[in-house]
């Protein structure tokens, strides 16, 4: 049987391919070529795009650059939300590679949070892993670390530096032996049919009498819609990092493989393709 | 510069001043159920002499970030930060519903709010 341990190497590995174009409004001075990428999934937009924004900026005018945006078929992608939610939510039927359209102009003020650094990206990653750590451990570990932990959780991030991250990161997944898991599950749900952001709510890793809670279970308090019930046909795709987990599964489980590097099990819930 | 998020209703110590709903709110129950929200200032940033306030659960931390810098008519050129439980800071797009479930306790949330970075 393989170590559950690998699980973490597949998940911190995994890659969308994508294709950079420009928005057709934007004026260029020469011909602006598509960009094509691997992004990796457990990454943010605005951190892996730098070439992306170098490639387009040598055929536009300086005078027409603002701050670069990206949209998928007409929605604006939040940089806040890691790649892999994004491609699950907005892009799993798509044919690869993903088609993402950069813009450079009309930012969307309303949809997107300004990104002007990566020590903003920083600030919102770091802050993530303290609201997961919150709801693990009463925000104990991540307080009892030092800045340089910290620092080495962010620059394994930045740097995509696997051992260097997870050094770190194992602390965060630590509990107490007499426990069954952490005091609740840190889990976001996004869903493409709701103005809500996303679904956070209270949930612990098993039942006051032991009963090891699963993910199931979770759906069944939060999104019950998304269980299929005997004789009807899906209705509903739970996707973590593009696959379907077995209901069955524990949500401790799930949370200490499937988070992401924000500590937080992101579950994106997708309309279940018709045919 | 007359918007009605200047223009807090006066309540006595008791009953929470209610925050005006921002104007894209439309909203199921949930969101529109009210949050009573304890506001805390942090280091030398102003303090509000109303602290109670009933926010709208559906309501973004970005636009309570908003009111809270309209209210202490800071410069559009100063930053506001928001913190949970004096550690972290949540995402500008969450609700205060949510946070409410998640992080309040004795049937309110405190936030700190700051005009520099007073955590991590």
């Amino acid at each position: 049987m393989a170590d559950d341990k690998d699980v973490l190497r597949d998940v911190w590995f995994g890659r969308i391919p994508t294709c950079f174009t420009l928005y057709q409004d934007e004026i260029t001075e020469r011909e602006a070529e598509p960009f094509y990428l691997l992004l990796p999934r457990v990454s943010y937009l605005t951190l892996v795009t730098d070439k992306v924004k170098k490639h387009f900026h040598k055929a536009m005018r300086q005078e027409d650059l603002e701050e670069m945006w990206f949209e998928y078929e007409g929605t604006p992608l939040k940089w806040h939300y890691p790649i892999g939610v994004l491609f699950d939510l907005h892009a799993s039927n798509t044919a690869l590679p993903w088609s993402i359209t950069v813009h450079f102009k009309d930012f969307p003020e309303r949809d997107l949070l300004h990104c002007p650094s990566n020590s903003v990206i920083e600030a919102h990653f770091m802050s993530s892993i303290k609201e997961a750590d919150t709801l693990k451990h009463k925000g104990q570990v991540v307080n009892e670390m030092q800045k340089k932990d910290h620092k080495q959780l962010w620059m394994g991030l930045q740097n995509d530096k696997f051992d260097q991250f997870w050094a770190m990161n194992r602390k965060l997944m630590e509990y107490p032996t007499e426990d069954s898991g952490f005091r609740y599950i840190p889990f976001r749900i996004y869903q493409t049919m709701s103005d809500r952001p996303f679904i956070q709510k209270l949930f612990r890793p098993a039942s006051p009498d032991g009963h090891t809670h699963t993910l199931g279970d979770l759906l069944k308090v939060v999104f019950p819609a998304a269980i299929p019930q005997d004789d009807e046909q899906k209705k509903y795709l739970v996707v973590v990092h593009g696959i379907e987990p077995l209901l069955e599964t524990p949500v401790q489980w799930l949370s200490e493989h499937l988070s992401h590097p924000d500590n937080f099990l992101h579950i994106s819930i997708i309309p279940a393709p018709s045919d | 510069m007359s918007e009605n998020a200047e223009s807090p209703t006066e309540t006595s110590k008791e009953e929470p001043a209610s925050v005006p709903p921002a104007a894209e709110t439309s909203g199921t129950n949930e969101e529109k159920k009210k949050i009573d929200v304890l506001l805390k200032a942090v280091g030398d940033t102003p303090i509000m002499k109303t602290k109670k306030w009933a926010v709208d659960g559906g309501r973004t931390v970005q636009s309570l970030s908003l009111f809270i810098s309209r209210f202490l008519k800071l410069e559009p050129s100063e930053q506001l930060f928001i913190y949970v439980n004096q550690s972290f800071a949540p995402s500008p797009d969450q609700e205060v519903g949510v946070l409410f479930e998640c992080f309040g306790s004795d049937g309110k949330l405190v936030l700190h709010y700051c005009k520099s970075q007073a955590w991590g």
